[in-house]
This record gives C-alpha cells, structure tokens and sequence, in this order.
C-alpha cells in the first residue's frame, strides 16, 4: 500500500510541471495586453508612456523566457508573485476567496450525496416502477438545467414570494460574512448556491448511483447473500451499496474538484466573491500571473483529488492496490 | 466663462429638487453597488476607471472641482481645497491658489500647499516608473510651485480655456507630500486622504466601507455616519440589490428596462435621476484599409446613418438619447441642431442622405460592399448601437457583419489596426470640448486614435482652437473643426450620446446627477430621510 502511495504522489510533480509550461504559453498566446485594458475600458484619456510605465512596472516588457523562468522558480517555491491587475500578492487574493468556494463546494457536495446516493440506490432497487421514474425525470430535469440559471430562478423566486407574503421583497445578503462571525447571515448566503449546484452535482451521482447499484445488484454474491437467508437492508448497505460506491466516489472526487474553481457564473449570480469570480476577472483583465496561479490551483484540486480518490479506491478495493 | 441659457437647458439632468422640508439629517450608513469586480488599484493619479473613483473619492480631497451642488452644469467649478477660484495673471499664464487652512490628512497631520503641488506634479510630470494616466491633460502646464505654505502657483506654457476644467478632474487626489517622497506606489494599495470619509476597511473584491470624518473641513459634513459600497459586476444582482433594498443605488447607470422595472416594482420608492452623459461610441473606419482610405466611401457611410431617427428609437432599449456632434450636448461649445444639420450624418432629410450615399459609392466603385464592424463585447449600449447602424448601412447596399471582441481582445485589434470599420468610444468625465475632442486628432497626436489617418490641416485646426481664449472665436473654430472632421474627411462618426439613468431609493438624499459617472463622488452631501 505504501509503495502504491509513493507512487501516485510522484505522478503528481510531472503532472504539475507540464500544466505549469502549458498555462504560461497560452495565456501569452490570448490577444490582448493588461495596461491598455486598464487605462482604456474606461473610455477616457490615457497616455502612452502610462502604458509604458505600466509594462515596466509589471515586468512585461522583460523577454519572455525570463518571465517563464521566474514563474517556474516562483511556482517550486509557491510564490505566485503578485497579481498584475491589483498589485496585491496572488496567494493573498486567492487566500481572500478560497473560504468562501470551498464552503459552498464542501456544501453543494454534502447537499449532492444527501439527495443521490438515497435516490439513487432507491431507483436501482425500484427498477422500472413510478418511483424509479419519477427520480429518473428529477435526475434528469438536473443534468438538463444549468446551475446558474436555476440560481437566478431561486432568487426571482425568494424576490416575488417575499414580496407578496410580506409586502417587501427580500433577497439573501450580497456581502459575505464568515461563517465564525455570523453563522446565519453566512448560512442564509450560502444555502441558495449550495442548493443550486448541488442539485446538479447530484444528478450525475444519482444516474451514477442507480447504474453502478443494477450492475451490483445482479452479482453472484448478491444472489449468494439473497439465497443464504441475509437480511435485505444488509445485503444492501454493506455488501451491494459498498461495492457499487467505488465509481461514484471517483465521480465525487472530480465534482468536488471542479466545483472549487468551477462556480464561475454560480458566483457571479449570487455575487460570491469567490474562487470562479476571479477567474472570471483575471482572465478578462489579462492578469497572466492571477490566471497561471488560478489555473495552477485548479490543476492541484484536480491532481490531488484524483490521487485522493486512487488511494480511497485502494482501500475500498484490495485487487487494485495489490494489482 | 460664458453660459448661454440654450446650453443649460440641453443639459438633460432631472436632479430632483430639494423641498423646504427636506432638511438634512446625520446618521446612517449608505450601501451603494459598484458596477465592477474590483478597482484594480486604489491610486486615481494612475487609474482611469469609476471602480477606483466609487471605491475611494469619498476619502480624498481635490483642488477644486464641479459644482456639487449643481453638477449638471458644464461650467460651474467651485474650490475644494483652495479658498477662492482665481483670476488668471499673465495674460492668463498664472493661476495662484490660495489653500484652506486647518485642513488635516486622516491621519491628523496638516495639508499643505506642499502636499498639493507634490500631488499635481505627480500627475503632470511622474516621476520615472510612475503612472500617470492623465499626465496629457496637462499639456499647457509648465511647472507647479508651491512658494509658500498657503499657496499653490500653476504655470502655464500657453493660455487656455482648457486648463480649469481640466484641473477639477475627480481622479486629481491630494496626497500626502511625504508619502509621495518616499514610494510613489504607496496609494496604489494604501489610502489617505483629507475627505469627508476616513477609510474603514477594503474587503478585497466584496466590499470598501468608510466611516464619517469628524475632521472634516467644511462644517457639518459629511452627514453620513458612512457607507459601504459593495461590488458586483452583474447588473441583474445590482437591479435584485435595489429591489430587495440590499443597496440603495449604484452611481454607474443603468439600463431602461431595470429602471423601468425597479420603477414598475417599486413605484414612488424609487425616484430617478437621468441625463445625457459625458460618453459616446463613435465609428472609426480604418483609413489603411481600402477602400475606407477613400473619403468618399466614408462619407457614404456616415450619410446612411438617421441619427435623428434611431436616438429615440434606440432609447428605449439602450443607454443612449441624445444626437450631437463632437462636443457633449450640454456644453456651450456644442452645436445647435441647426448647426449639425449641415454635416454629413445628421441632414435632416435621410432619403437625400441616403441617395447621396449610394451616388458616391456608386463613384467610388464600392457598391453593395461587405466590410467587418469590429465590437467590444459590451451590452449596454456597444452591441445595440452596432447592430442598429448595421441595419441602417443595408439600407444604402452594404453587407456589414459584426465581430464582438472581449475588452482585451478589442484592444488588441485597435492597436494592430487588425479591423475594416470599428466601434470606438469617448467617455471623459469633467466636460471640457478642448480637450474631449482630442480623440479626433490623428495617431500621431492623439494616441487613442485608430483610424490610422495623417491629417496637418487637422492638427493645425484643432492647435489654432485650443490655443483661442475668446468664447466666440473658439466656438466658431470648433464648428470648423467638427464640419472638417466628420463631414468634410469623415474620419469618424457620431451615433447618440449616451445616457445615464440611476434609479435609488427614495430614502436616499442629497446626491445630484452630473453627466458623467466619474463626477461628484465623494458623498459628502448624501443623507438618508429614514
């Protein structure tokens, strides 16, 4: 187990190092330049030796390969240096907003089990009756809406319900607080995007859940179990259910990943300030040391979710790490 | 500086008026959205855009600045720092100041004289590796000295009318003289100021909060406790914050269909302020191109556009309403329709236009041609103005089809001249025509030109007005200009001036509308009637 650990772990640095180089190259590779978006989209007046000041300020007017070099160095070192558009360092804006998408990713991915792992082992078991087709359309209906759309709709409908039960409208609070200074005000935030993206994220895990549970459920040990006299709900929880988990918990893992830095319009819908949102920003403002580090970061979620997720399927299943 | 009454009363501002009973009251704390992610830096001196200004004028102080009591007006400049507005001294070459005493930084130490000249000369001539976006506002300006504690001496190179409305811009913040010494980047990420707000927190894309100023110079303001001005980039979560009275206002603008809705929503809870804004797009062929390089096929280009016709119709839907030529509608240096219906673009019949038009295309062998209007990707008013001058080019032959661009992008095509015909845009923020009008002159004058044209007779033009100091001459001269720039060479054109709309709730007090978002910002006079 141990040596199948190293190994995993030492996957990772190659991983990193090519996202590292390719990131670098494409960022340079989107038309456009960071000191004339700033001092143009306004519409007003700029000089051009502002835009040149502004270059050699950000280093940009230094040869590309020493750039490369300084951000390899500063990624081995994490340091990202500092954010081109703010002047602030890039781990501090990051650190600023990480809170707050890993609060609604960890929410949005309790909020997706709750409702798919139940669902889904249910619909396995009630194969084909009206349950299993009413959680199939819901399921459905999941995969088929876009999570920020379903955001606006929630908060169009707290508006008009607000307004028509208490006479004035009401909205969740569009400034965040953490959850240790005001766990309601936090909470009542939250909820709505947490309950958007996890009804979307559970969609995938509940048609996962179903599949995985039928395929299980027609095993020979399955029938052993069955023939031999045990108990349903055991046969269920602890010899199908268990088996059946090991694809959905990888799809978990990936969800989970993506939803760190995924939420991009999510968060602009409820005007979270988070991970998304400063993608969405950095990448429109040509913040190439933002970007790298953003992207950087979304890479690592990925990498060591995934090494995660191997080494949970390790212990879940001992063919794979004696493999 | 004269104020002609047909000028005051083209300025479109509906300032709501103040009534006998609506005494001021002090407390509370304003929430206002800004209409931005983040402003990338807190320095004015560098930055150019409302972000900075919404998020941060409220701390500072300036030298002097529109009237905030009268901010419609295009003409009106009070002191903020100094005591008195000056006269100008040889022959209008030296503007002395006298700076109010007892006017203290947050961090209680005195402003003075000093602090304002380091300020200024900071923004003219910044130092090596320092920003300054707006250091070609002050061409005129020689040197600034500061002779003693109480006074401030602008030398200028040559006598303008452009120099006072020029030095009431609303990014000119007053530093701390010392601060400015020892690191010239320190306000990009620090703030200290003398205004009416001392700084109280920044939470980095969430939110700036500010908190009242006992220090204050003028007596009796602020007369918010503070305010918190939160950020958010989508107009659907500013329109909702308004609604559910999450925030009392945004200072940007908005839309008709949102100030219609909060209005249809809301009803007398949401008064409105508009007026025409200090903002334009502009259509810019590329004169490198052929066969934009024939003056013929520009003209034919502009002689298709009903400006008359499409303002009203276009105002319904998108931030604009007004048709005027290169000057902002509410100046005194702006044409008169009557003036305007003599060039290309805005004859009052459209059909004569139109033939004109087809005639010189036709002359010009550019007949039923197909070209590329380059756009940024920008709703609100960008991707309406295009499409509705895309469909009023059909009607002359041509086939025109639209390349929307992110900002970075769009930029990117205007520098490399990598477009057939684009959409521009000129938004300033203090109106002053001398200046405004620069970005029409050539590339080699004006760096934000792209139509990539060489004109001397231009450049002379414009020198010619910007150094006349009588009204009348210069305005004549301005009519000149205009007729030579968008008839005569049709360089570029006109399509409706833009249009600012801001809906607030009604409990919100004392803030009057100027035209441009940039102006009037530091909250001083704002009260809530709660």
């Amino acid at each position: 187990m141990y040596r199948y650990i190293i190994k995993r772990l030492l996957l990772v640095i190659p991983t990193l190092v090519g996202a590292a180089a390719l990131v670098f190259l494409l960022m340079r590779l989107i038309p456009g330049d960071i000191c004339v978006v700033r001092l143009g989209s306004g519409g007003g007046t700029f000089d051009e030796r502002a835009v040149q000041a502004c270059h050699a300020q950000l280093g940009l007017d230094r040869p590309m390969f020493l750039q490369f070099v300084d951000f390899v160095w500063g990624f081995f070192r994490g340091d990202f240096g500092t954010s081109m558009w703010s002047g602030k360092p890039v781990l501090y804006e990051i650190a600023a907003r990480f809170p707050i998408s890993l609060e609604i990713a960890i929410m949005a991915v309790v909020v997706a089990n709750l409702i798919a792992i139940p669902l889904g082992t249910l619909s396995a078991l009630k194969q084909n009756s009206p349950i299993d087709l009413v959680i199939r359309v819901i399921s459905i209906a999941g995969l088929a809406t876009p999570s920020f759309w379903l955001g606006i709709l929630f908060i169009l409908a707290i508006l008009n319900v607000s307004q028509a039960a208490f006479g004035s409208p009401w909205m969740p609070p569009i400034d965040y607080v953490p959850i240790w200074k005001d766990p309601l005000r936090n909470l009542s935030m939250v909820i709505f995007p947490a309950l958007t993206v996890g009804y979307r994220t559970s969609a995938v895990t509940m048609r996962m859940t179903r599949s995985a549970m039928l395929e299980v459920l027609r095993e020979d040990y399955i029938r052993t179990a069955r023939a031999k006299g045990l108990v349903e709900h055991i046969i269920i929880n602890r010899h199908a259910l268990k088996n059946a988990l090991l694809p959905v918990v990888t799809l978990i893992g990936i969800e989970a990943a993506f939803l760190i830095g995924g939420l991009v319009v999510t968060e602009q819908v409820f005007n979270l300030n988070g991970i998304g949102r400063l993608f969405v920003q950095s990448v429109q403002n040509q913040d190439y040391t933002m970007t790298q580090a953003l992207v950087m970061l979304v890479v690592a979620a990925f990498v060591l979710t995934n090494t995660v997720v191997d080494l949970i399927y390790a212990w879940l299943d001992p063919r794979i790490r004696y493999g | 500086m004269t104020r002609p009454i047909a000028a005051m009363l083209a300025v479109l501002a509906i300032a709501l008026p103040a009534t006998a009973e609506d005494t001021p009251k002090s407390g509370g704390t304003l929430t206002y959205m800004i209409p931005a992610d983040a402003p990338p830096s807190l320095d004015g001196h560098r930055e150019t855009t409302f972000a900075t200004v919404h998020s941060a004028a409220p701390f500072y102080s300036v030298l002097i600045r529109v009237d905030p009591n009268n901010p419609a007006s295009t003409t009106d400049f009070v002191c903020d720092l100094c005591t008195a507005m000056p006269k100008p001294t040889d022959d209008g070459k030296t503007y002395t100041f006298k700076i109010r005493s007892g006017v203290k930084f947050h961090d209680g130490s005195p402003l003075t004289a000093a602090d304002v000249a380091a300020s200024w000369n900071a923004i003219i001539h910044p130092p090596e590796g320092v920003t300054s976006a707006r250091e070609s506002y002050f061409v005129m300006v020689d040197k600034v000295e500061a002779p003693d504690p109480s006074t401030v001496i602008f030398r200028l190179k040559f006598a303008t009318n452009a120099f006072m409305p020029a030095l009431a811009d609303p990014f000119a913040w007053i530093y701390k003289k010392e601060i400015l010494d020892k690191d010239p980047h320190w306000y990009e990420k620090n703030i200290l100021g003398s205004g009416p707000f001392k700084f109280a927190g920044l939470e980095i894309g969430q939110s700036m909060k500010g908190v009242r100023n006992p220090d204050y110079y003028i007596e009796g303001l602020p007369y918010l406790d503070g305010f918190t001005g939160i950020y958010a980039e989508k107009q659907a979560v500013r329109v909702e914050a308004i609604r559910a009275d999450r925030a009392a206002m945004e200072f940007r603008g908005m839309p008709p269909a949102s100030r219609d809705q909060l209005v249809k929503e809301l009803g007398d809870k949401i008064p409105v302020q508009e007026s025409d804004w200090n903002c334009v797009n502009l259509v810019t062929p590329n004169h490198k191109k052929k066969p934009f390089d024939d003056v013929r096929v520009r003209r034919a280009l502009t002689l298709a556009i009903d400006n008359w016709r499409g303002a009203p119709a276009l105002a319904k839907i998108a931030n604009v309403h007004t048709v005027g030529g290169i000057v902002f509608p509410g100046s005194p240096l702006a044409a008169t329709k009557e003036e305007l219906q003599a060039i290309a673009g805005f004859w009052p019949d459209i059909d004569k236009s139109r033939a004109e038009a087809k005639r010189l295309l036709k002359e010009a062998g550019a007949e039923g041609l197909k070209f590329e209007l380059m756009n940024r990707n920008v709703d609100q008013p960008y991707k309406y103005v295009a499409t509705w001058l895309i469909d009023e080019w059909s009607k002359i032959g041509l086939h025109v089809t639209q390349r929307v661009l992110p900002t970075g992008p769009f930029f990117e095509g205007l520098r490399n001249d990598n477009f057939d015909v684009t959409i521009d845009f000129n938004c300033q923020a203090v109106v002053n025509p001398l200046l405004d009008v620069g970005k029409f002159l050539p590339h080699s004058v004006y760096t934000e030109n792209y139509g990539n044209y060489d004109d001397q007779k231009e450049i002379d033009l414009y020198q010619q007005m910007l150094h006349e100091t009588d009204f009348t001459k210069q305005r004549a001269l301005m009519r000149e200009f205009e007729k030579y720039v968008l008839d005569n060479e049709a360089h570029m054109f006109m399509t409706p001036w833009w249009y600012r709309i801001i809906p607030y709730r009604s409990y919100v007090k004392g803030w009057k509308i100027s035209p441009s978002h940039y102006l009037n910002q530091d909250l001083a006079t704002v009260w809530l009637d709660k």
